[in-house]
């Protein structure tokens, strides 16, 4: 076999630039993006190249009677034909618990579950071969979430004996958690109203704009190289090494290009395809899913029912909780358990509250696999509360921020798993923030020449010049945890390396995090010319050949990714420094006491001391570390005690919204955000974030929702799964705090993920003040508003 | 088939394409040009914008047999050479790019934009890019990079000697 | 497949009549979806863009527009406003800005989906399709156009050459509820056009029956009513109660389904109100324009 050389396009990333933390400086792949240089992993092509595709199950469940492959083997420029009987080694995988066939087994699980995997010279030979592919099914009645806590009357999504892990029944996980005396009957004694109301979340998917897609190439060695859209490199490659019978050395991942993430790519899609057919054919393999199949491909965010009750003196002050959340986790467990864990755990809200009874559970069903996307069990629950908060003011006759902000959580509260807050909590502060922002301008759509339609709900299709409009404003505010929570041992490793390149100090910084947007490697450069005081920083290509990253997910890497390159750096530092010991004769304490800044070693009062170049001289130096934030525990099983997150982050919200409460149409007005980030390291970047995942809660809040009916996705399409336009999206204010935690680097706070979950019912409220109608259920259609 | 088309001034020949592809296909898969990005495939996220004879289209939805002896324009094209155009350089300074798949579509839509308005409204950027989905950034940074772009077009217009504009 | 390149209308018909079963492609805003996504493999892609007629439109003496069949929606939203206000209002809500450079009137014809955005205005303008084969041409009323879903009048060998749209003589609107503000299949949508010389009023309704269809019972109610309250000549103010009664009619006229995008019950709400805004703005307008001449 020739020589394989690297697929065309993928590059290395250089960062010039000045800046460090806390500045803004560009994005060092900005360039490339804007001129369709930057390779995303889509893009990638190599010599004698096939393509991967799928045939995937038309039915929610079915047994499997009959796979015949053989015209599709038959067709000419097609290379292969796959099924699980040709998977080398395990045929299962998972992040949490090994259910999920890479290829299904004598039986499909859910609409989509991929069954037969083909490599041929062209898509559309492809497509041909997959259409040739005969299956014979035994159709069966799906299981919903109602149906699967009843398995003896309806069945199991797995039979018994294949129940893993945890897991028992069609029961994923559940979590209890029992604060203070719970919802006894004293404590519901003491409350002066009780307010119960039973919520709903629709099923939202991640909608990134980058399908899923990637390119294996095989090795010579017998291994796999690689090269893939993902968020976490190392647990793909985990997963993928026991199906491909290969020990972890032989399977080489580099990260090409994302097109965006959002917790859609936390598991793996068509990784393993690729990788299979690349292994059988002995030929690189690109698959990339069109819009259709990325919808079938990846996990989505669970559906939620919620019951909760709440009890509060004629006063305002919450005396109890009871929360019962289902989650239908879908055919396959991915990461519900610690979906689970973030619904119970975060369930009652940032609010004190003395007595709770926490209940969350995800259930199997024949629906399409959740679990990762951007809120992560926080965002169901905010819906729920928040609705529940707004609820009660009504009761009590408050202001329904003044009810919030006197329950409101703070610095040394006791959270209902036990954990003392041991950080800033600024809930009281955030809410008062976006109440005191100027509101936005009254009737902004009459001009000179009458309506501007594009200001109006119904937008371009011209449904309204005014009537039935009716104003709404609303407030909601979160709370989210960032990092691994529940005793998982969440790490980083990055790798520093300094030294002189053409005269200049350079530092090249190689870590395994998947940049899939969010500016991550923008954040490691300033870090490290922070720490080292170094303009120029190099960023390596994220692969396997560093240690793990962790995930791009949970609001993390910043802190974590970026606590391991500040940490390497500051290795870095303390060789270079120890070097000037050996030529200059520094005491210890003397050089302890200097630090890098300008290509110079300073003392504190300023005074240059040495040159870098100088003490660098010819001899790099390569530093590599791992970084962890303090441990977590897990929840205790019976009572859900225990210090379960290393960090807490909050966002508060107000909408405005007009409503054309006639045909039920909405229009988000402005959509005003005030988050604690701790410490703003990219100041445009975090209010990039800030803006990102306000606007997927708008979408959630109004118009998006995988629709499923007995187990059948109905709308797999852009055309049908709709996303916020920019004509759909208000401007956003934006208020940060910069409140440290003193615990994390910098005294940074997780960003990502909170303004994801008071976006939502900060906008349902306002439409239920312009409105009056109750709305239980998110996304709030049409129907919901006219009755109909 | 063979189809023969100019792209970004450069004629090109595409071989062996199948009938039923797209012009994203052949632009992606045939001639070099990965730009155009394959979000959708139906027209509904504008992620393959291209210029066809001027007008901006969705690259998706035009059939390869279409382009013959027309020109294409794609984001490949817009800098000339390392100098950034105008609405490219606003985007990256704006903050306007976050993970950048849609970048290359709302780069040609808004390049379109502000050569026929050298003034847009906030409502008219809105509605001319209301074909262009971003996942990432709530569009309030893209928003920020038209109007910067705009206003940095304008202010060359200014300090160009009068005659010049096109 | 084939790729069929005819460079005149004449070898198109001709085409066309040797591939019957050729899909023409003009904006390839449906035929490519559906190849992209595997939903169709004709034998035969019959592209129209060679054809520069069909990108033209006359005025002729009794101020008909002949439209060409793949005139892009863009052009008609910056070209004809004033004399097909309703056709450009739909047209400014098909897709998007760069779906509506490609699409056309002729391709939203030739697929006969009921949630096409021109055919309200169509119905309300009293449009005629001109379709042509080898065997000669002919004009088929607009009403007569269609026949089921995504089924229409054309025979196998016919292709669009034009629509015939009367240029306005009165107001005329168009709405659609989607949910989404832009860039959003129709719901259902609506189209009410007056025709003060003829004191007729038309409508069409779109996306809430098996076809774009007309009101008739709505439209007979308004005619009568503008007639027997002299309202065509008083110019006076057109009740609101008659407003609702017309919009209640063509909720009546609609035979929706329950989908995805929508419930049957909502569509026919929707349509209720969009037919009284929409004629109360139409009505409201010719007023104006009444009072302005005088």
């Amino acid at each position: 076999m020739a020589a394989l050389t690297k697929p065309k396009n993928l590059q290395d990333v250089a960062a010039p630039g000045r800046d460090g933390v806390g500045a803004s400086p560009l994005r060092p792949d900005g360039i490339l993006k804007v001129k369709g240089d930057f390779a995303y992993s889509s893009d990638l092509w190599h010599e004698d190249m096939l393509w991967g595709m799928a045939l995937r199950s038309p039915h929610a469940r079915a047994r499997i009677l009959s796979v015949d492959v053989s015209a599709a083997l038959a067709q000419p420029g097609v290379y292969a034909v796959l099924t699980h009987e040709d998977i080398p080694g395990s045929k299962f995988y998972g992040l949490e618990i090994r259910d999920q066939p890479v290829l299904a087994i004598d039986e499909v699980r859910f609409h989509g579950e991929p069954i037969v995997i083909v490599a041929a010279d062209h898509p559309e030979t492809a497509r041909r071969a997959i259409a040739k592919i005969v299956v014979e099914y035994d159709v069966l009645p799906s299981i919903g979430p109602v149906e699967a806590l009843d398995p003896e009357r309806y069945g199991y999504v797995h039979a018994p004996a294949d129940y893993k892990a945890h897991a028992f029944g069609n029961i994923v996980h559940s979590q209890h958690i029992h604060h203070g005396d719970g919802d006894s009957a004293e404590v519901r004694a003491l409350a002066d109203v009780i307010v119960r109301g039973e919520y709903e979340v629709g099923m939202q998917d991640q909608a990134f704009l980058g399908p899923e897609s990637g390119l294996a190439v095989p090795a010579e060695d017998g291994g796999i190289d690689l090269y893939i859209a993902t968020q976490w490199l190392h647990v793909d490659r985990q997963q993928m090494c026991p199906v491909l019978g290969l020990p972890p050395e032989k399977v080489r991942l580099t990260l090409a290009g994302v097109g965006g993430a959002f917790g859609g790519r936390e598991d793996i899609s068509m990784q393993v395809h690729a990788c299979l057919l690349a292994q059988h054919t002995g030929k690189p393999v690109k698959i990339v899913y069109n819009r259709e199949e990325s919808f079938f491909g990846h996990v989505h965010r669970h559906p939620a029912t919620m019951v909760f009750e709440h009890g509060a003196t004629r006063d305002g002050r919450l005396v109890f909780v009871k929360a019962e959340i289902v989650l239908d986790g879908g055919a396959y467990a991915s990461t519900s358990p610690a979906v689970v864990g973030n619904a119970a755990s975060l369930g009652i809200g940032p609010y004190v509250i003395p007595h709770a009874a926490v209940d969350a559970t995800a259930v199997y069903t024949n629906n399409p696999p959740c679990g990762a996307m951007r809120g992560f069990g926080a965002v169901q629950m905010c819906f729920g509360y928040e609705t529940q908060m707004d609820r009660l003011a009504a009761e009590l006759g408050l202001d329904p921020v003044e009810l919030r902000r006197m329950n409101a959580m703070e610095q040394g509260s006791v959270l209902p798993t036990g954990q003392v807050v041991d950080a800033p909590a600024p809930v009281a502060e955030l809410l008062r923030r976006v109440k005191e922002m100027p509101l936005p301008e009254v009737e902004n759509w009459r001009t000179a020449d009458g309506p501007d339609v594009r200001e109006l709900p119904g937008g371009l299709s011209n449904t309204t010049h005014g009537e039935g409009v009716v104003r709404g404003i609303g407030y909601a505010v979160g709370i989210k945890n960032v990092g691994f929570s529940e005793g998982f041992d969440d790490y980083s490793t990055a790798r520093v390396r300094l030294e002189v390149i053409g005269g200049a100090p350079v530092a090249l910084v190689h870590t395994a995090m998947a940049e899939v947007g969010q500016g991550g490697i923008t954040v490691h450069a300033q870090i490290v010319r922070t720490e080292l005081g170094v303009d120029q920083v190099t960023m390596a290509p994220a692969d396997t050949r560093v240690g793990s990253a962790g995930s791009t997910s949970a609001s993390r890497q910043t802190y974590m990714t970026g606590g391991a390159v500040k940490q390497a750096a500051e290795a870095v530092r303390a060789v270079v420094l120890a070097r000037g010991r050996d030529r200059y004769g520094w005491a210890p304490a003397f050089a302890a006491g200097l630090r890098l800044a300008g290509g110079k070693a300073l003392t504190a009062a300023g005074e240059v001391v040495a040159d870098l170049v100088d003490l660098l001289g010819d001899e790099p130096v390569d530093e590599t570390t791992e970084f962890r934030h303090r441990p977590t525990e897990a929840f205790d099983k019976v009572t859900g005690q225990g210090f379960g997150h290393v960090q807490y982050t909050f966002c508060a919200h107000r909408a405005v919204v007009d409503v054309d409460v006639e045909l039920g149409l909405v229009k988000v007005i402005e959509l005003a955000a005030a988050q604690d980030v701790g410490k703003a390291i990219n100041p445009l970047a975090v209010v990039g974030q800030i803006h990102g995942g306000s606007t997927q809660g708008l979408g959630l809040a109004v118009m998006e929702e995988i629709i499923v009916r007995d187990g059948k996705v109905r709308n797999p399409s852009f055309t049908d799964y709709l996303i916020p336009t920019i004509l759909d999206t208000p401007p956003m204010p934006v208020d940060v705090l910069e409140l440290a935690d003193a615990h994390a680097p910098y005294g940074l706070r997780g960003a990502g993920e909170a303004p994801t979950l008071s976006s939502t019912p900060a906008i349902v409220a306002a439409i239920r003040a312009a409105t009056g109608l109750p709305l239980n259920r998110v996304p709030v259609r049409p129907e919901h508003l006219t009755g109909t | 088939m063979k189809v023969t088309f100019t792209v970004n001034g450069r004629p090109t020949e595409a071989d062996d394409v199948w009938e039923g592809e797209s012009l994203l296909y052949v632009l992606r898969e045939r001639v070099g040009l990965p730009g155009s990005k394959n979000a959708c495939e139906q027209g509904e996220c504008g992620s393959c914008t291209v210029y066809l004879d001027g007008d901006p289209v969705c690259s998706c939805l035009v059939a390869a047999g279409q382009v013959q002896d027309r020109e294409v324009g794609t984001v490949e094209g817009l800098a000339q050479g390392d100098t950034l155009d105008p609405v490219q350089q606003a985007f990256v300074d704006a903050g306007a790019v976050q993970c950048g798949f849609c970048t290359p579509g709302l780069l040609v839509q808004t390049h379109d934009l502000l050569n026929r308005a050298h003034h847009p409204s906030d409502a008219e950027i809105r509605e001319a890019l209301s074909g262009n989905l971003c996942r990432c950034t709530g569009y309030e940074k893209i928003m920020d990079a038209v109007r910067l772009a705009a206003a940095r077009k304008a202010d060359a217009r200014d300090a160009a000697p009068t005659g010049l504009e096109g | 497949m084939e790729f069929l390149r005819p460079a005149t209308w004449e070898e198109a018909l001709a085409v066309k009549a040797q591939h019957p079963s050729a899909v023409p492609i003009a904006g390839g805003t449906d035929v490519m979806v559906d190849l992209n996504f595997d939903r169709h493999r004709p034998d035969a892609l019959l592209d129209l863009n060679r054809i520069h007629e069909l990108h033209t439109w006359q005025i002729a003496d009794d101020d008909t527009v002949r439209l060409g069949a793949s005139v892009p929606y863009s052009k008609i939203i910056d070209a004809l406003p004033d004399r097909l206000p309703g056709l450009a209002l739909g047209a400014r809500t098909v897709g998007s800005p760069q779906i509506r450079n490609r699409g056309s009137v002729g391709g939203n014809l030739g697929g006969a989906s009921p949630a096409g955005d021109a055919h309200p205005p169509l119905l309300a303008s009293g449009a005629t399709v001109e379709a042509a084969s080898v065997r000669g041409t002919r004009l088929i009323p607009i009403d007569d156009f269609y026949l089921g879903v995504k089924r229409n009048a054309l025979e196998p060998d016919e292709l669009i050459r034009a629509i015939h749209i009367p240029s306005a003589t009165g107001p005329q609107q168009f709405a659609k509820v989607g949910t989404r503000n832009a860039m959003v299949i129709a719901v259902c949508s609506f189209a009410v056009a007056l025709h003060p010389r003829a004191r007729d009023v038309r409508t069409g309704i779109g996306s809430a029956a098996p076809t774009p269809r007309r009101a008739s019972e709505a439209e007979a109610f308004i005619r009568a009513e503008l007639d027997d309250t002299g309202l065509w000549t008083s110019a006076g103010e057109l009740p609101l109660s008659t407003a609702k009664r017309f919009g209640e009619l063509v909720a009546r006229a609609a035979a929706p389904i329950d989908d995805v995008r929508g419930s049957a019950a909502y569509r026919r709400h929707a349509l209720a109100v969009m037919a009284r805004r929409t004629l109360l703005w139409t009505w409201n307008d010719h007023r104006a324009t009444g009072r302005a001449a005088a």
